[in-house]
């Protein structure tokens, strides 16, 4: 059964030098009060695994200002132009995956895969030094699983078990995360007693979540 | 030829590009100029709009503020809404249904097009993108990868070029070229122009395209202002 703690208690399980998944899209679906008290923190050297870094000092953003990430893992960082910046100065650490392969990296970390090959990416400077396998004539590329130490998630509504309901878009990485991580902490609208959701809604299961954390509607 | 304007152009592209999207197709639309070839669609024809943020069934844009849906938005980050039918996913499963084939045609911008349909359209060296977000997977997966682009940069620079010169998206990707003059199919390794524009000549179109191409036997001129 998950552990319903305070965002302040929950930020407090966080340690430095770790890693961890940020679910999110463009800062929807993302862990938005967490991510607050994390920036409030003096937590650095940070892994942080998140599709994009929000935008200037808004969600990821902040930790980007506070310069406490040591690298970044992700898809799409444009969005923040101080990230752009302290990229090109060499003072940020950036590695950008394709989307997809960035998503199902973290699947197959989170499903006890060795990685996979994909023909994402052949071809370009995001696969350099990757090993090739020829494939049914064509070439592909080998991508490693994705874990972290902590995941830091979203959700719409969970019961007192730990079974999580998403809303909308801002489901994107949230459930892949959940399984990859040691540790998965979750913000939700709304906690309910188990049986309230229907068993066949239940996007992520019980098993994966640790702590939930009720930060109410829109916070 | 007389210089069209940006909008002129923009415009051309959306409404070529919007014929050329199949009817009942599964079709997933970049920023710009592929999401702007929807208001020209014909009122005959249906399209299922995937999103790769986890959405199948997408919306147009609400009309007022108070249409705004919460936690609802594109790829590009703009709101939309729901349409009978749509369904929500993780983005594992939105990217499985784009590299397994299963999606009918994408739209997406082009810094540079090879002629042999190498897709160069992620990042400018030192222009501050950083990370192609979804793009080397759609041109992977998707069955007609349709590249929407200004035949010329702004800057005079040929963008159908012999060889693409900055970072590349994707090898031998591209099936299908529209710009504001012209529309190129890639089969088989092969650029082939299948139609022009009523304003130019064959000869105008050579004179801005650096890559090689063949000319149908059965090219067709669009009529255009």
């Amino acid at each position: 059964m998950a552990k319903i703690l305070s965002p302040e208690e929950a930020v407090k399980l966080i340690s430095s030098d770790s890693s961890i998944m940020i679910g999110g899209f463009g800062n929807i679906g993302n862990p938005k009060k967490m991510i607050d008290l994390i920036a409030d923190t003096e937590l650095k050297n940070l892994t942080i695994i998140a599709n994009d870094l929000g935008t200037p000092n808004v969600g990821l953003g902040r930790l980007v200002r506070n310069r406490q990430i040591k690298q970044a893992i992700g898809s799409y960082f444009t969005y923040n132009t101080e990230a752009a910046e302290l990229y090109f100065e060499g003072k940020l650490n950036l590695k950008m995956m394709p989307q997809g392969t960035f998503a199902e990296s973290i699947r197959a970390g989170g499903c006890g895969i060795g990685g996979f090959y994909t023909r994402v990416g052949v071809g370009s400077d995001v696969t350099e030094g990757a090993e090739t396998k020829e494939i049914n004539g064509r070439k592909y590329v080998f991508v490693e699983p994705l874990k972290a130490d902590f995941a830091i998630l979203r959700a719409r509504k969970a019961d007192r078990l730990g079974n999580l309901v998403y809303e909308r878009t801002a489901r994107n990485f949230n459930p892949i995360m959940a399984t990859a991580a040691k540790f998965t902490i979750v913000e939700v609208d709304e906690i309910v007693e188990p049986g309230t959701l229907s068993p066949e809604e239940i996007v992520t299961p019980f098993i994966y979540v640790d702590v939930i954390v009720p930060v109410g509607r829109g916070e | 030829m007389r210089q069209l304007t940006d909008t002129e152009i923009r415009t051309r592209i959306a409404k070529k590009v919007a014929e050329l999207l199949p009817d009942g197709g599964f079709v997933n639309l970049g920023v710009g100029i592929p999401t702007q070839a929807v208001n020209y669609l014909s009122p005959a024809k249906k399209l299922y709009i995937q999103t790769e943020n986890g959405m199948l069934g997408v919306g147009p844009a609400p009309k007022t503020e108070a249409d705004i849906v919460p936690n609802l938005i594109n790829a590009s980050r703009q709101p939309i809404t729901e349409t009978p039918g749509c369904c929500y996913f993780d983005s594992a499963t939105s990217f499985a249904m784009i590299r397994s084939g299963r999606m009918d045609a994408t739209v997406i911008g082009a810094i540079q097009v090879s002629e042999r349909g190498d897709l160069a359209n992620w990042a400018l060296p030192g222009k501050g993108v950083l990370g192609p977000g979804g793009a080397m997977d759609l041109v992977v997966g998707v069955k007609d990868v349709i590249v929407a682009t200004q035949h010329v940069a702004n800057n005079g620079k040929h963008k159908l070029v012999e060889n693409c010169t900055v970072p590349i998206t994707g090898l031998e990707v591209v099936n299908t070229l529209v710009t504001e003059f012209a529309v190129f199919k890639f089969i088989n390794k092969e650029m082939i122009l299948v139609e022009h524009s009523s304003d130019v000549t064959l000869d105008d179109i050579k004179a801005m395209t650096s890559a090689k191409y063949t000319v149908a036997n059965d090219v067709k001129a669009w009529e255009v202002d």
